[in-house]
């Protein structure tokens, strides 16, 4: 498959720690616009998947490519961001000593460099930008408090928020309801598909009921490579699946 | 554009700083010069020079807050900024004293002329003039962080890592100055200077006006830090405090804003200096010694550290106690700051400033704040998410 009408493109990507192989030609394709769901075993190679990505880690081998031509294997991460790609930690990184309001205002997508910051002005289309997304994550009447002191799903959700208002082509969602009430599972689940459509999103869960409400494409990866792809019960009916996850 | 960005970081707090520094600067020269001597209210210029220091150190423990109450850059070597800029005004104060010297040599300071120098080295040039020296502190601390700052940032060195590193920058400049070869004066520094811009160094009048200088340079400096921390880049720099990785992944470049600090910091620090040197009327490698820099922590633990205030409150109330020790029990002094900065650490995480907000939490039968316990838990996670991006 070419690169070229793609939105994502891994080839062959691998990446060792100490002799421990996390990723062994990993390649994967995300067309934009998709909604992707990622499972597998611990150890599968998932977490250092968005690594490499976002240039936290950088692989051994193999291609990253971004909208078919830009080579994400010698960016840093704030230039990888920069070009659309943004990312949702397992554990919620909110900034806890600033006001929610201003959690969105440091993500909205705004010149990043620092002499533009030192001068910066919120606009009337900023404002009008944070409000809107205040009220998709269900936060308006929170905006003046302090992050640090929201509730573990308020912040998961701030930080979807936080995602949205950087207005990133990618997402990358790593397990978004760990930790979760079922409702507020529900809720996210329904946030994510109305976030899918204007932005490509890549969700990676251990959680099942979760992955069936997104009803999205599944890949499956075990041992640092991709061992199914397809829906989840096509996947799930897959006899090396069912090995991976039940005979471990 | 300038002015919004000055009134951006004003708020109460800002606004009884500036009120006591402007009272200070009225009150002080007027005490000093127009008050008869034998009245009680009169200042000595003894205690106005006293009292300039400790607002130079003032002016050091603001700039040591920026970076580190900001940006949670634990400098153990901003001293050496603070020297540095001394050191530039000292040089235009040696200029000065022209054919006065001992040897009476024009062109060359007295230590020059003992070590059988024949010619100013091409360093010293240029600091006949008052406004290269001042260029000169503010650009020799700032090129020497930017340089610093580069490479550390770039090469992620952070946390205590970070810190022995800026330990050890202060080190190398103190065994450097120490040596005569040097041509700053090696062990004995610059000293015996005579006059500044024309007027008499140990006049009343030159003193006060050195003394109201540095309220003014204090007040400029906590309005541009106040300013910076209440913009946006502020907010990114407290955001990358706690979770720098964080702000990587959405889009800043995080080292070109620890950067921006640490500069602008240092330039800061280098001002103190220069006022501290005409005032205290010498400077020698002893300003660079280690020990110098972890006061500096101390004076800002004490205040409060990220809360620019807490600083300014910290480094005079400190100093007036070494003033204190040091005349009554000399001996005693090192175990006094030692102790106060285990019992703060242990009993005012937050300094004075924090005092407030720490009692009102406890006191019962008043609903407790979140924010303390917001605080904390954001101290344990900033930690956390610190060494994961380490």
């Amino acid at each position: 498959m070419s690169a070229e009408s793609t939105l994502l493109y891994l080839d062959g990507v691998s990446v060792s720690f100490d002799g421990f192989k996390a990723l062994r030609g990993l390649s994967l394709v995300m067309m934009p616009g998709e909604m992707r769901a990622i499972i597998g075993p611990n150890g599968a190679g998932k977490t250092t998947m968005m690594d490499v990505i976002t240039g936290k880690t950088r692989p051994d081998t193999g291609t990253i490519l971004f909208e078919g031509d830009t080579d994400l294997t010698r960016l840093r991460e704030a230039a990888i961001a920069n070009l659309g790609i943004g990312r949702k930690f397992q554990r919620p990184t909110v900034f806890e000593p600033h006001t929610v309001w201003d959690n969105l205002e440091l993500a909205l997508k705004a010149p990043r460099r620092p002499l533009k910051t030192l001068t910066y002005a919120i606009s009337r289309d900023d404002r009008a930008r944070i409000e809107e997304i205040l009220d998709i994550t269900r936060l308006s009447a929170l905006r003046s408090r302090q992050a640090g002191s929201l509730s573990h799903g308020q912040k998961q959700w701030l930080e979807i928020g936080m995602l949205l208002a950087q207005d990133p082509k990618l997402l990358l969602v790593d397990e978004p309801v760990a930790g979760m009430t079922d409702a507020e599972t529900e809720q996210t689940a329904e946030l994510l598909c109305s976030i899918a459509g204007k932005h490509s999103v890549i969700v990676v869960e251990h959680d099942m009921s979760f992955v069936r409400a997104l009803g999205v494409k599944v890949t499956v990866l075990a041992e640092g490579s991709v061992l199914a792809e397809g829906s989840l019960d096509a996947v799930s009916a897959n006899q090396q699946v069912i090995d991976t996850y039940l005979g471990r | 554009m300038l002015l919004r960005f000055f009134l951006m970081g004003l708020d109460r707090k800002a606004g009884i700083v500036l009120t006591i520094l402007a009272f200070l600067a009225v009150a002080v020269p007027v005490l000093t010069l127009w008050v008869p001597a034998d009245s009680p209210f009169h200042l000595s210029v003894f205690t106005v020079s006293l009292l300039g220091k400790y607002l130079c150190f003032a002016l050091l423990a603001l700039a040591l807050d920026l970076v580190w109450g900001y940006c949670g850059i634990l400098s153990l070597g901003h001293a050496a900024f603070f020297a540095l800029g001394g050191y530039a005004m000292g040089m235009y104060l040696m200029r000065q004293i022209g054919p006065r010297g001992v040897y009476g040599n024009p062109v060359l300071p007295d230590f020059m002329v003992f070590l059988n120098w024949k010619e100013l080295p091409w360093y010293w040039l240029g600091f006949d003039h008052f406004w290269f020296a001042a260029l000169m502190v503010l650009v020799v601390p700032g090129a020497l962080a930017f340089a610093f700052g580069w490479f550390a940032f770039r090469s992620r060195v952070t946390g205590v890592y970070l810190s022995i590193i800026t330990q050890a920058l202060t080190f190398a400049l103190l065994l450097a100055f120490f040596r005569n070869d040097m041509g700053f004066g090696g062990n004995n520094g610059l000293t015996d200077f005579k006059d500044i811009l024309g007027y008499d160094i140990q006049a009343d009048t030159t003193r006060v006006v050195l003394f109201v200088a540095t309220v003014a340079a204090l007040a400029l400096s906590y309005m541009i830090a106040s300013g910076v921390i209440g913009s946006k880049l502020g907010k990114v720099l407290v955001a990358l405090r706690d979770a720098e990785s964080r702000v990587r992944f959405m889009g800043y470049d995080t080292e070109s804003y620890k950067l921006f600090a640490w500069t602008l910091s240092a330039c800061m620090a280098g001002v103190a200096g220069a006022l501290y040197v005409p005032q205290v009327g010498i400077i020698n490698p002893s300003e660079f010694a280690p020990a110098s820099s972890i006061e500096a922590v101390i004076w800002v633990a004490v205040g409060g550290r990220g809360t620019l205030a807490g600083a300014i409150l910290g480094a005079v109330l400190v100093n007036m106690g070494k003033s204190y020790f040091t005349g009554a029990l000399p001996e005693l002094w090192l175990f006094a700051l030692g102790g106060l900065f285990v019992a703060v650490t242990l009993f005012l995480p937050k300094g004075l400033l924090g005092l407030g907000a720490q009692l009102k939490a406890k006191l019962p039968g008043r609903k407790a704040s979140p924010l303390p316990n917001a605080q904390t838990a954001n101290q344990a996670t900033g930690q956390t998410a610190g060494q994961k991006g380490a």
